[in-house]
């Protein structure tokens, strides 16, 4: 290998020259894509703990509505007086939830964490393109995150207009408690948590397509890079668009315009406000929440396809089918919005439109899945908990995907829209999946991130744990919503036909509560394993990508001589003829004589004549 | 060879920076397309909605200081090219002069806008555009600014040549922005009153 890709020594470094380390410079203020990735998994763990906590307080008032718990009114104060969560804080609680688990743990924890560990890792370079930048996000992220959990200490609550932020309500600071001072907190959260992702997608895209090692041309990047990579040019086109709608909202707050406002009576009082119309910020939300939700998913489907891949010592069925669906994603989310608007009275031709381009988006999403399944099937099949978690992936996908085509009917959706039907759909397609790829991902890379392995056993349990919860959870969801049981609603009590569901609701409750539970399997895993986990070593799974090139102990720059040159594909698995069940990228085609096929040398004639006087040779 | 590797990590990160200047301002146009369909689709909602008014001729001279100004920042970039610091320092101070003309032209503008009783608070939100509009436009004017006095400060102190040059490459791209922006808004804005 004659390949010079920018030797590493103690001379170099762009902006910073080489220091002692300082506890503050390793760990807070660190600009080493590693440490940023630790930074953001270990934030995004916590935010959803805090998340998953005040999914079950509101799950305890969906099951029990009548029964106090004093308990309760210890840990809330007033906002569950007399042990009962009162009615706001019921949709604070909602509100909250939905805002967390989408944008801090499913965007920035996922998207934050496998793109700073994977991109440099797996193109073979020293860090990201801009360290600095880099470091700048995840302080962001950290700012956004501390002042939307402090929403909850101040004395009218957090925002309660639900993680969508519809106005009116939402805009009009008197119509709920939570729409005051919980609602500005809210917003400025996420101004700093758009900035934060603004930031990094600016620096996932430019590294990708600037600091790839030698070799590493795009038809040779993991699926992980691919999918990180237009997860990042969507959120670079979306969030972009929630900042405008943003912006509108607040001068409708708190300086009277009449952008999303009109007609509008709120506790006795006629607002001034004329002439504004709620739908165009349903419009200019949706059109960055439906990418957004792909968003959540796509860097859980390329974790995914490497880890199935991987682990059924196959090659992914259909690389390039797989490129290219992702990619027809990534163009479709911007097409498909209007279908969270059927019911907005919107042109019957319009919705037709926005069916079509929907039920279109569905075929590369069932391509991923076929392709998933292919690749399992006749697998050597190692079934590490990381590759259950990925099987669990593609098990919701398949389940919550399937309701997505019946809400995509315009027609099924003027009765769906709205009820648990939809809160089914997203949780399993969105919520339950990319939580599974996320912690496959987290499962298939602690070696890399820690240096230590987790335990196996713990983390069967959680898997079990977890994924029957999550069907029990939200499968009984699409029953109440074909029945026309309406989300966000407080007490099921309150209503004659929806008073045959409060059994099902404690069902539900007590699944999520030992689904709760089981996390805890994983968070003592997780945190224990960084200090008494059994020692990794440095290519655990046999895996094919370059990280696992890398030294266990993590050194700044990555590689400790030369960045490896790549000499071919990332799914070299089984393949007949070599010596072990996987090749490295970085294995040159000259030292697996033995197994090259005629299709590996890309057309270059050298390289077949060569190939094939060999075979001549050896038969 | 040290020294060899040291440059093209550099040219590499410079390459990067440039590139993630170039993506931003992707991100930065999104924004306006957002603002503009939305302006679309609520002046399409009702025949009392649009501009209802033509709009200020202090436009024009925003326009033109702006336009201008796009002229002699590259004359400031050429400059640069040619190491010609006093030209550079020249040209430099006559984009930041004309982008301070052009702010307050703007700002010129909305008080003539406000005299025709056209106010930001108004029950025609098309009307509220027309602000919300130059406003953001005004707000990346301001880092425009910042970031032509950051290259004129890199001129007249002793950073490194290079790394002054790269200032005023990386200004010009971001100024011409803000230039083809205005264009894209007035334009916008002229088929719209
Ligand atoms: C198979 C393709 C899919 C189709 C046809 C589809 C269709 C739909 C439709 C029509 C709705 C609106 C329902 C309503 O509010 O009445 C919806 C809601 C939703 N979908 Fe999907 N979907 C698909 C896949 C996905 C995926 C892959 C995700 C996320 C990863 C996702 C996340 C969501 C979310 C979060 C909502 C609800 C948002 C809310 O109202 O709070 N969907 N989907
Ligand atoms: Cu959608």
């Amino acid at each position: 290998m004659s390949s010079t890709v920018i030797s590493h020594d103690a001379a170099h470094h762009d902006s910073h020259g080489h220091h002692q380390e300082s506890f503050l410079s390793k760990y807070i203020f660190s600009m080493d894509h590693k440490m940023i990735a630790k930074q953001f998994l270990i934030t995004g763990i916590i935010m959803a703990v805090f998340a998953m906590v005040l999914s079950i307080l509101f799950r305890i008032q969906l099951a029990w509505p009548d029964k106090e718990f004093p308990l309760l009114e210890v840990f809330l104060g007033k906002w569950a007086e007399g042990g009962r969560i009162k009615p706001d804080f019921f949709l604070s609680l909602v509100t909250i939830h939905g805002t967390i688990m989408v944008f801090f743990v499913l965007t920035a924890g996922l998207s934050g964490t496998f793109s700073n560990l994977l991109i440099p890792y797996q193109i073979g370079a020293r860090d990201m393109a801009s360290p600095l930048m880099n470091m700048l996000s995840y302080w962001s992220f950290l700012i956004a995150c501390i002042v939307m959990v402090a929403s909850f200490f101040i004395e009218s609550g957090p925002a309660s207009a639900g993680w969508t932020i519809y106005p009116p309500l939402s805009a009009v600071p008197t119509s709920i408690s939570g729409s005051g001072l919980g609602q500005t907190l809210w917003l400025v959260s996420m101004t700093f948590f758009i900035v934060s992702q603004v930031m990094g997608g600016v620096n996932y895209i430019s590294t990708i397509l600037n600091m790839r090692t030698e070799g590493m041309d795009l038809w040779k990047m993991p699926l992980t890079i691919w999918a990180l990579f237009l997860t990042a040019i969507v959120g670079l086109l979306s969030f972009p668009v929630l900042v405008s709608a943003v912006v509108l909202l607040i001068f409708d707050r708190s300086f009277g315009t009449s952008f999303y406002l009109s007609d509008l009576v709120v506790q006795g009082q006629i607002l001034p406000n004329e002439g504004g119309s709620p739908i165009l910020f349903q419009h200019l939300f949706w059109f960055l929440g439906h990418p957004e939700v792909y968003i959540v998913v796509m860097p859980a489907l390329g974790l995914t396809s490497e880890v199935i891949s991987t682990n059924s010592r196959k090659p992914i069925f259909g690389y390039h089918a797989m490129v290219y669906s992702l990619i027809g994603i990534t163009v479709l989310s911007f097409i498909v919005w209007g279908h969270h608007m059927f019911v907005t009275g919107m042109n019957p031709f319009l919705g037709g439109v926005f069916m079509i381009t929907t039920l279109i988006i569905a075929v590369p999403s069932a391509v991923k899945g076929f392709n998933y399944l292919a690749t399992l099937w006749r697998g050597n099949i190692r079934f590490t908990p990381a590759m259950m978690f990925a099987i669990g992936l593609v098990s919701f996908f398949i389940s919550g995907g399937l309701t997505g085509l019946f809400l995509g009917n315009a027609t099924l959706d003027i009765n769906l829209h709205d009820t648990y039907f939809v809160v089914a759909h997203f949780h399993l397609v969105m919520g339950s999946a990319s939580i599974f790829g996320m912690l496959c991902g987290v499962y298939h890379w602690y070696p890399k991130m820690f240096g230590r392995m987790m335990n196996a056993k713990l983390g069967y349990l959680h898997f079990w744990l977890t994924f029957l919860g999550a069907y029990l959870v939200f499968f009984p969801m699409h029953f109440m919503g074909i029945d026309g049981v309406p989300r966000r609603y407080y007490a099921f009590t309150e209503f004659p036909f929806m008073e045959k569901w409060v059994s099902v609701n404690v069902l539900v409750t007590w699944a999520a509560i030992v689904a709760g539970l089981g996390q805890l399997a994983f968070i003592y895993n997780f945190f224990s394993s960084i200090w008494f986990g059994k020692k990794a070593t440095q290519n655990p799974w046999n895996s094919n990508t370059l990280e696992w090139t890398t030294p266990v102990e993590h050194i700044h720059g990555n590689w400790p001589g030369e960045i490896p040159a790549v000499h071919r594909w990332p799914y070299d698995y089984s393949k007949p003829g070599a010596e072990q069940d996987f090749i490295p990228q970085t294995v040159p085609f000259s030292e697996t004589m033995s197994s090259n096929m005629p299709h590996d040398f890309e057309g270059n004639e050298e390289a077949e004549r060569i190939q094939e006087e060999w075979n001549a040779k050896n038969k | 060879m040290v020294g060899n590797t040291e440059n093209t990590d550099l040219t590499r990160a410079k390459k990067a920076q440039k590139f993630n200047l170039w993506l931003g301002l992707i991100g930065m146009f999104m924004m306006f397309a957002a603002l503009s369909s939305g302006y679309i689709v609520y002046t399409a909602s009702g025949i009392d909605k649009g501009l209802k008014t033509t709009l200020p001729n202090t436009f024009i001279l925003s326009t033109l200081a702006i336009v201008v100004s796009s002229i002699t920042i590259q004359l400031a970039f050429n400059a640069a090219k040619k190491k010609d610091k006093p030209k550079q320092k020249l040209f430099l101070l006559i984009t930041m002069v004309l982008g301070i003309v052009f702010f307050a032209s703007q700002i010129h503008s909305w008080n003539v806008l406000s005299e025709r009783g056209i106010f930001f608070v108004s029950n025609n939100a098309s009307q509220s555009f027309l602000y919300i509009f130059t406003g953001m436009h005004l707000a990346h004017i301001i880092a425009g600014l910042i970031v032509l006095a950051r290259a004129y400060f890199g001129v007249s102190s002793d950073i490194p040549a290079e790394k002054s040059y790269f200032r005023i490459e990386l200004a010009n791209i971001f100024w011409h922005f803000l230039d083809i922006l205005w264009i894209y808004i007035y334009v916008f804005l002229l088929l719209n009153q």
